[in-house]
């Protein structure tokens, strides 16, 4: 049974989740160190673009579940978050473009570089990249538009 | 043909070359630039000469195609059977001018329509669903390799609802209807993976060119082929309105944005239609057992129950949208009827109604929406006086009604001659009597609006007689371009029947 007349930690000046934030705030650039370790691990071993990209978003949405939504949304905006989804998609589909002006098929990285295996890695670390801002830009947003939904539908929305 | 040279003259090599990697990256490239741009003018611009764009190159790629035969586009340089492969053939040369051109006509008649029916700052995003849907709908004609096509499916689908769940500005049911596609699409989508995956099992491969040839090696492979088999007609059925399976189209069609309606009906279910036949005669062969009997029972029952039942339906719809719904899985079973007696002649009869039933229902669409778009008209029973108030809209609605019917010198006969010529010639004269009967049905559901619209006057509003108010340019030019094809079709159909004799001829071996 809770004592009646317990205050809430808040109101003592204490903050309730004070373990949850120190921990998150150590771990949360260790997520994001590890999401770009399997980023460009992805060449030699398992990983890559669409993990690594959850990755770093796990750690934002850690954030935005420790400290709120409103400060998840100041240091990472939803106007940028949606900029983010077209950027991969066009650093993808550029890298196809800029393989057909050096005369290749689409994607055909080999054109890339005089040496064609050179042209690989380098056709694939930029369309990698291309995955991972957009898999990152797609979570966010995803969590953005669930954890922004109002709970109940005013009656001017009817 | 000389005028046909000097197109494929004209046109340069690259585009020859690269043409199939252009036709879907260029409209996914847009899209996710167009996402991002606040302009909603410029966006209408950028998706019309993207469209005119997409519509030459399928044309040059088309022309190119019936000069050289089948080519083989390799993505990324690598060679199928391990890399992507993009296959332009006899098949699926005219579906891709086909979607290109439909969504050309589309964008035309989206100038005026999307002003009247999408908020102005979902005007650019509304163009970029769009495009992402033309891209999945090319994506997923062209390519060569199963598991591409699953994705350009879900491109394609996605968008699409998307698109349908626009139509929530004019009228709330958008949303359930959207809803409901969602759930119908997905797991059509499902199922049809599911099916990919078995047969990945079973062969070992995902071109299907590869696909095929291992299949024939295995004469129609394991229990694990019939699966497959089995998944991804029902994931397609879902896709295309096959009879049973078609519950979230008439929602889908009466209650999204209008030119959404219009490029649904001219081209989502016949690029599914198409991976109908491109599974049933390509990938698996009618020589085996499973694929025969399910072309006679299931294909054949479903699309003749599909006629009549749909047919039915259609009568007694108020709404004129639902009403071209229900037509429209009543059309599907004509092409059903055509693919499960599967000679070559009824294959090429029912491709042929497929790419006739296209133009038709785009049009007749495009002629209900600008109705709406004049008078706000959606129920049947408002077509009164329509033929004095709107002359020009009801006369091509008039001819493109005719068509679907199949009064002669139109598509519509050019197509239902056809099939049931294959279907007399197969011996299936039951299947002629149905046809002659959904004829008449047909004839009932467009003959009750015409009726109306032409021998009753037009109503009066507020004690005044309403007064010829027709439909702006920008509209009527799509609407008589389809009501023109399918007369043109009517008169002189050798090159479309030509284009289905040859794919009907590519999926069942010449002769």
């Amino acid at each position: 049974m809770s004592d009646p007349d317990r205050k809430p930690d808040a109101a003592l000046g204490r903050d309730p989740h004070v373990v949850l934030r120190v921990i998150s705030k150590f771990l949360i650039p260790l997520i994001a160190l590890f999401a770009l370790y399997v980023q460009f691990h992805g060449d030699y071993g398992p990983g890559g673009g669409f993990q690594a990209g959850v990755i770093l978003a796990a750690a934002v949405i850690l954030y935005a579940l420790v400290f709120g939504l409103k400060a998840a949304k100041a240091a990472f905006p939803p106007r940028l978050i949606r900029y983010g989804m077209t950027l991969g998609v066009l650093l993808y589909g550029g890298t196809g473009v800029v393989t057909w002006f050096l005369g290749g098929e689409f994607l055909n990285y080999s054109v890339l570089a005089h040496d064609a295996s050179h042209g690989q890695h380098y056709g694939i670390l930029a369309v990698e990249l291309g995955v991972l801002v957009t898999v990152t830009s797609v979570m966010i947003a995803i969590f953005y538009a669930f954890g922004s939904r109002q709970p109940e539908t005013s009656d001017e929305d009817w | 043909m000389p005028v046909m040279f000097s197109v494929l003259e004209m046109t340069p090599d690259w585009m020859l070359t690269h043409g199939p990697a252009f036709l879907m990256a260029l409209p996914l490239l847009m899209a996710s630039i167009m996402a991002v741009l606040p302009n909603k003018r410029v966006a209408w611009a950028t998706t019309f000469v993207v469209t005119a764009l997409l519509t030459v190159t399928a044309f040059a790629l088309a022309l190119y195609n019936a000069e050289v035969g089948t080519t083989i586009y390799k993505m990324g340089g690598w060679a199928p059977p391990h890399g992507i492969s993009l296959v332009i053939d006899a098949l699926n040369a005219p579906i891709l001018v086909l979607i290109a051109l439909m969504s050309f006509i589309t964008v035309i008649y989206a100038l005026p329509a999307t002003v009247a029916e999408i908020k102005p700052n979902k005007r650019a995003p509304f163009y970029a669903a769009f495009l992402l849907c033309i891209a999945g709908l090319l994506g997923m004609v062209i390519t060569g390799d199963a598991f591409n096509v699953f994705v350009f499916l879900e491109v394609s689908s996605i968008s699409t609802y998307v698109l349908v769940a626009m139509g929530a500005a004019r009228d709330r049911r958008a949303l359930s209807a959207a809803y409901n596609y969602l759930i119908l699409g997905s797991i059509g989508a499902t199922f049809f993976v599911i099916g990919i995956g078995f047969l990945y099992m079973e062969t070992g491969t995902l071109n299907m060119a590869d696909m095929a040839r291992i299949l024939a090696d295995l004469d129609g492979g394991s229990r694990v082929a019939k699966v497959a088999f089995a998944f991804i007609i029902i994931g397609l059925g879902l896709k295309l309105a096959m009879f049973p399976l078609h519950t979230w189209l008439p929602g889908a069609y009466a209650y999204s944005p209008t030119p959404v309606t219009v490029f649904l009906a001219s081209t989502a279910t016949k690029a599914a239609l198409y991976l109908l036949l491109r599974f049933t005669f390509f990938v698996f062969d009618p020589s085996y057992a499973y694929v025969a009997d399910l072309l006679l029972y299931i294909l054949v029952g479903m699309g003749v129950i599909g006629m009549v039942f749909a047919s039915l339906q259609a009568i007694f719809q108020t709404d004129a949208r639902r009403m071209l719904a229900f037509s429209s899985v009543a059309q599907v079973g004509y092409m059903l009827l055509g693919i499960g007696i599967a000679t070559t002649a009824s294959v090429a009869a029912g491709y042929l109604h497929l790419i006739n039933h296209a133009v038709i229902k785009g049009g007749l669409f495009i002629a209900v929406g600008a109705m709406w778009y004049r008078f706000g008209i959606t129920r049947t029973e408002d077509f009164k006086g329509l033929g004095k108030t709107m002359p020009w809209t009801m006369g091509a609605f008039t001819v493109l009604g005719l068509s679907l019917v199949g009064v002669p010198f139109t598509a519509g006969f050019v197509s239902k001659v056809n099939l049931t010529l294959a279907a007399a010639n197969a011996g299936w004269y039951w299947a002629v009597g149905l046809i002659m009967l959904t004829s008449i049905l047909a004839l009932i559901y467009i003959g009750r609006v015409l009726l109306l619209a032409y021998f009753q006057s037009p109503p009066t509003v507020n004690g005044e007689v309403v007064v010829r108010n027709e439909a702006p340019l920008m509209m009527l030019i799509p609407m008589w371009a389809c009501a023109t094809a399918s007369v043109v079709i009517g008169v002189n159909s050798d090159a479309v029947v030509g284009a289905s004799i040859r794919a009907a001829e590519l999926l069942l071996g010449a002769g």
